[in-house]
């Protein structure tokens, strides 16, 4: 720190020593807590992962073609999805791919147990708006590795801290566009629910929830987006995944490999993203019968 | 016995309601309110409507109608003032006897329909029996016999976005009318039709009025409308009731100078009876059979063919009785415009 005139205080000294120590502290304080939480969230993702690994290739195929007809009605969309999984496979990343998706997914219905509840509570509490709307700029615009190098030293190299990062910089969209759908909601339905008595769950449930449908079906499309484009960041302490594939293509010089797996990131991105927008479009056209 | 009853209402939005309507009471102007950020919405509003009634409020824009009318079912909290209707005072409720009241006493209608666009004809015609918990197919059957009566028989599985305004509304009307409520606030109701639809739906709630005979508050900025829907008519100008009255007393006895220039314009031949213009039978004349009368509830526009170019004077009838005479002076004089 040059600062000969003497014109900055030193926060840089205080800030990062008090940080180290907290943290130090929480790592011996709680350490074990931390390992109880980080075993049951790697519970869940191996479970994932080990099913969609352990499963011949063509059971996962037919799967993802299965969805793609449930969301779509349409043979085009069922194609597009086995296809891209297949097309996965033929470039040798089939397991890396599997892994990833279960990262992804575990990742998604972790932001959506949180996310949902959120954005919920912000459309209905000016405060915690208030005080919600900064936090996510804060997590969606500091760098990943910041809150990396902590969560590592709390749950370990791996899979949880990967989660945690995608978690933490995947959520603010669903968060956002879960407020924002509901806020948005025609203020006469609003007013009209209130007047023919509903009470606050009602209200929620039965009109703006599905009013604000289309929103929060955005939402978690970003969020699966922003999700899978974490899985980089993410191999890089450990998680494995396609993301590996990038990395070594990178340690290696060898741009080769690097292609490889962003095609594959690609893939993965437009069949989730065709599947989703059918998925929400079907919603969407005929949602009488489904709420 | 009325009963709406609304003593000393009055509402300021800002951010210090209770400290601006203080000072309105010491004599600050809505303009000086206006200046640090409050609206004078409401003032010192004393109302009884009477049960049975269609009683019309009726104001322009920014005059306090539609704030006015959300205070009965308390989707607004007045800054003072009560409500009450029949021996319930709506203003001292609590939060489940407030859902449970707008659930089983009083049902609204919206300008812009406020329907919602998720659900079928039928599942918005039953909101407000969902919200009470009542069975699918209970409810089901309940607005299915509403659906019929607003002739929208055979759109009952349609979304509201595949219907028309006019369509649209009726829906709206049904169901206020499914909910089974004693009185029903209908806030501009039919303002964002088109008029020829307009027309229709205010004949529609005549004659389903005149069956039902359900309490009706219906807010409007439009005088016509106001005068043939009105049993009695309110006034609101900037928050403050200018005359409560019949159509015949607004018209014929308007308040002041304002409510005079308001009137001015409208189809008094349309908007008066001809009985307004009635005078005693002479004593020296022999009174004319029934049938050659003419009935005192027309309007003097229905009556007015019997009239012109008429010597004798017309006489008026109301069952079976002659009541009166009409002559054309009479009617011209009532025609001309006061003040």
């Amino acid at each position: 720190m040059s600062d000969p005139a003497g014109v900055f205080p030193d926060w840089h000294s205080p800030l990062r020593d008090g940080t180290n120590q907290l943290i130090n502290s929480l790592v011996v304080d709680y350490g074990d807590r931390f390992e109880q939480v980080s075993n049951g969230l790697l519970g869940v993702l191996v479970a994932l992962e080990h099913g969609l690994r352990g499963a011949p290739p063509w059971v996962v195929l037919l799967a993802a073609a299965a969805f793609g007809l449930a969301a779509s009605r349409r043979w085009l969309f069922c194609l597009l999805s086995a296809g891209g999984l297949w097309v996965v496979g033929a470039l040798g990343q089939w397991d890396q791919a599997m892994q990833t998706l279960a990262l992804v997914v575990v990742s998604v219905a972790a932001s959506l147990a949180l996310g949902l509840p959120l954005g919920v509570g912000c459309a209905r509490s000016r405060g915690l708006r208030r005080v919600a709307m900064p936090l996510l700029d804060l997590m969606q615009t500091i760098p990943s590795f910041v809150y990396l190098i902590p969560a590592a030293m709390l749950f370990g190299l791996g899979k949880v801290p990967a989660l945690l990062a995608t978690v933490i910089y995947a959520a603010p969209p669903l968060i956002r566009l879960t407020e924002l759908g509901i806020r948005q909601v025609d203020a006469e339905a609003v007013e009209a629910a209130r007047a023919f008595g509903a009470t606050r769950r009602q209200l929620l449930v039965k009109v703006q929830i599905p009013l604000s449908l289309p929103s929060i079906l955005q939402g978690i499309n970003q969020t699966t987006m922003m999700a899978l484009a974490m899985v980089v960041i993410a191999s890089m302490i450990g998680a494995r995944g396609v993301g590996e594939t990038v990395l070594v293509g990178l340690q290696r010089n060898d741009p080769g490999t690097g292609l490889v797996g962003g095609l594959v990131i690609v893939i993965l991105a437009i069949v989730l993203d065709r599947l989703l927008q059918a998925g929400g479009a079907r919603l969407r056209d005929r949602p009488a019968d489904r709420l | 016995m009325a009963l709406i009853r609304i003593r000393g209402l009055s509402t300021v939005f800002g951010p210090q309601p209770k400290k601006a309507l203080q000072r309105v009471r010491a004599g600050a102007d809505r303009a000086t309110l206006f200046a640090d950020g409050h609206t004078l919405a409401l003032h010192d509003i004393d109302l009884d409507v009477r049960a049975g009634e269609i009683f019309v409020v009726m104001g322009l824009s920014g005059s306090g109608k539609s704030t006015l009318v959300r205070h009965i079912n308390r989707l607004i909290e007045p800054t003072a003032g009560q409500v009450s209707i029949g021996s319930q005072n709506v203003s001292a409720m609590g939060p489940d006897e407030l859902i449970e009241f707008r659930r089983t006493r009083l049902s609204m209608v919206f300008q812009g329909f406020g329907l919602l666009d998720h659900l079928s004809v039928l599942d918005n015609v039953a909101l407000g029996l969902e919200f009470r918990g009542l069975s699918r197919a209970h409810r089901h059957a309940m607005a299915m016999h509403w659906i019929e009566r607003v002739a929208l028989q055979g759109f009952e599985q349609h979304l509201p976005a595949e219907l028309s305004g006019g369509m649209r509304q009726r829906v709206g009307l049904a169901r206020a009318l499914c909910s089974d409520t004693d009185i029903i606030l209908m806030d501009e109701a039919f303002s964002a039709l088109d008029p020829l639809i307009r027309a229709q739906l205010q004949t529609e709630l005549l004659t389903l009025q005149a069956e039902l005979g359900r309490t009706v508050v219906f807010i409007t900025h439009d005088l016509d409308e106001a005068l043939r829907l009105g049993d009695r008519v309110a006034i609101l100008r900037e928050g403050r009731l200018v005359q409560v009255g019949t159509p015949q007393d607004v018209l014929l006895e308007p308040a002041d100078r304002d409510v005079a220039a308001f009137v001015r314009n409208v189809n008094r031949a349309r908007a008066l009876t001809i009985d307004a213009a009635r005078m005693p039978w002479p004593a020296d004349l022999p009174l004319p059979p029934p049938e050659q009368a003419v009935d005192a509830d027309a309007s003097i526009e229905e009556a007015l063919p019997r009239l012109v170019g008429r010597c004798a004077p017309l006489a008026l009838r109301r069952g079976g009785t002659i009541v009166g005479q009409v002559s054309v002076d009479t009617v011209r004089a009532l025609l001309e415009p006061q003040g």
